[in-house]
């Protein structure tokens, strides 16, 4: 049984009379890069926010590395966060960035992030605003790092950086799983990159968690079988979480094992990370998530259209 | 970054520097194909021209992760894949090795295969069809191959494991050896 970094029960949090987050229950665990996605306001940085202890339940509870109350020093000790749009003080020069970050955490590693920087070419003198926007990620990064985490939070690491700064951002991140065995939970809206880095997976869609699991489990759990319109309706072998039809061809996106028969007529294709989650996304009624009503075609709660 | 001490023989006789590694990967998003693998295909592909041969280290995981950003999982279990092909062995606090080859034919056999290919290709092409066409019919006979010889298997011989079968269906991908 391995840790789970993030562990969520009947977790809520209300702004005003409005609930960014309701209901959602789930246990994200150790060892992945676990993505978080989902359309704006569906509740991605409330969690986050909720899980790094920036902000207090309204209802249930969140637990992280292994049962420690969000927010609590011993959870705080082991999570590093690094917020949207990377805030630094941009005043402050790389050299004094560092010493705050030294004195303002129990431990930080600062031979580690000296020497970061240093390969990175980012030079200590200059003022944390006159770096480029890469370089101030890397510098973000780089001071979560040398927190020496156990678990690594990103809120849209990404969004803000050109391909190459985009790149090398995730080739560090990447590099610290590899190394130290970090856990990394991050959000994003760049479907194409999470193919890359993503192995576990967490849509939220209106508060709620829609989907979750590991990557490879949930591609294997589905497929997209194409065959003639008219036999839509009487497809009845695997409940469809999506169909798109013409007026000969239809898609259905189903859930099914790869060794499941297919339909006489029908021909069956492996489907895409990204096309898997654009497909639930625009179906919100759809559900595929773990526990024990897991298994194939028994979700009550998927919608055959 | 830390460099194994460890130095294969094979890696030394060949006089090549120790932990490095004869190929490098690439990543072709576009493709579809899942990234983890991409690294088994272009393992085996390199086996099949000859970069890499028995002995051989494969790119350490953590410069892979480096060089392409992905997720170490993803590498590790290509390396499980080919380790489960037999192709590669891991050795503890070194790295993981190749350990076979995958050419079973000879060179003159394949020169021939060669050639009766660009045989078909000619008529293929004297018959009117473009290069899409050609593709397209090669890509559907070895699809029908697959599906023979898979039949074949099942009701023949025992299958010789669950997993030729599961990467036929559930990547779309052969297994090359058979």
């Amino acid at each position: 049984m391995t840790m789970n970094v993030i562990e969520a029960s009947g977790l809520g949090k209300r702004y005003g009379g409005t609930w960014a987050l309701r209901n959602c229950t789930l246990a994200i665990p150790a060892g992945h890069v676990a993505a978080l996605v989902g359309p704006n306001g569906a509740g991605k940085s409330t969690l986050l926010n909720l899980a790094t202890g920036l902000a207090a339940p309204s209802a249930g509870g969140i637990t992280v590395l292994g049962g420690r109350p969000a927010g609590s020093p011993a959870a705080l000790d082991g999570i590093a966060f690094v917020a949207q749009d990377t805030p630094l003080y941009k005043n402050l020069s790389v050299a004094d960035m560092l010493h705050v970050t030294r004195n303002l955490n129990r431990h930080f590693d600062q031979p580690y992030a000296r020497a970061r920087l240093d390969e990175l070419g980012i030079p200590l003198k200059r003022k944390a605003g006159k770096l480029s926007g890469g370089q101030q990620a890397q510098l973000a990064l780089t001071l979560a790092l040398g927190r020496r985490p156990r678990l690594l939070v990103l809120d849209e690491p990404v969004a803000m950086l050109d391909p190459i700064a985009r790149h090398d951002f995730m080739a560090t991140v990447m590099t610290a799983m590899a190394a130290d065995g970090v856990s990394v939970v991050l959000s994003s809206h760049v479907l194409a990159e999470l193919e890359r880095v993503a192995d576990y997976l967490i849509v939220l869609s209106r508060g709620q968690v829609q989907m979750a699991g590991e990557v490879d489990d949930l591609l294997a759990s589905h497929r997209m079988l194409t065959g003639p319109a008219a036999e839509v309706d009487s497809y009845a072998g695997r409940p469809a979480v999506h169909a798109r039809r013409g007026d000969a061809q239809a898609h259905l996106l189903v859930r099914a094992a790869p060794d499941d028969p297919v339909p006489p007529g029908w021909e069956a294709h492996p489907v895409g990370l990204e096309e898997l989650i654009l497909t639930y996304l625009r179906e919100p009624g759809a559900a595929a998530l773990p526990g024990p009503s897991r298994g194939r075609g028994t979700q009550p709660s998927e919608v055959a259209k | 970054m830390s460099i194994d001490k460890g130095v294969s023989p094979e890696a030394a006789s060949s006089g090549r520097a120790a932990g490095a590694s004869p190929i490098e990967f690439r990543l072709d998003a576009a493709s579809g194909v899942p990234t983890y693998l991409q690294l088994v295909h272009q393992v085996e592909h390199a086996l099949r021209l000859g970069f890499l041969e028995p002995g051989d280290q494969l790119p350490k995981v953590r410069d892979v992760v480096a060089a392409l950003a992905i997720n170490p999982n993803t590498v590790l279990k290509a390396y499980k894949e080919l380790e489960t092909k037999g192709l590669a062995a891991g050795r503890p606090g070194q790295g993981t090795f190749i350990q076979a080859t995958l050419s079973q034919v000879t060179l003159p056999e394949l020169t021939g295969l060669h050639r009766a290919l660009l045989g078909w290709l000619a008529d293929a092409g004297a018959a009117g069809l473009d290069e899409d066409g050609m593709v397209a019919l090669f890509t559907s006979a070895l699809r029908d191959f697959r599906g023979d010889r898979s039949h074949y298997r099942r009701s023949g011989h025992a299958s010789r494991s669950g997993q030729a079968d599961r990467g036929g269906t559930a990547s779309g991908e052969t297994e090359g050896v058979a």
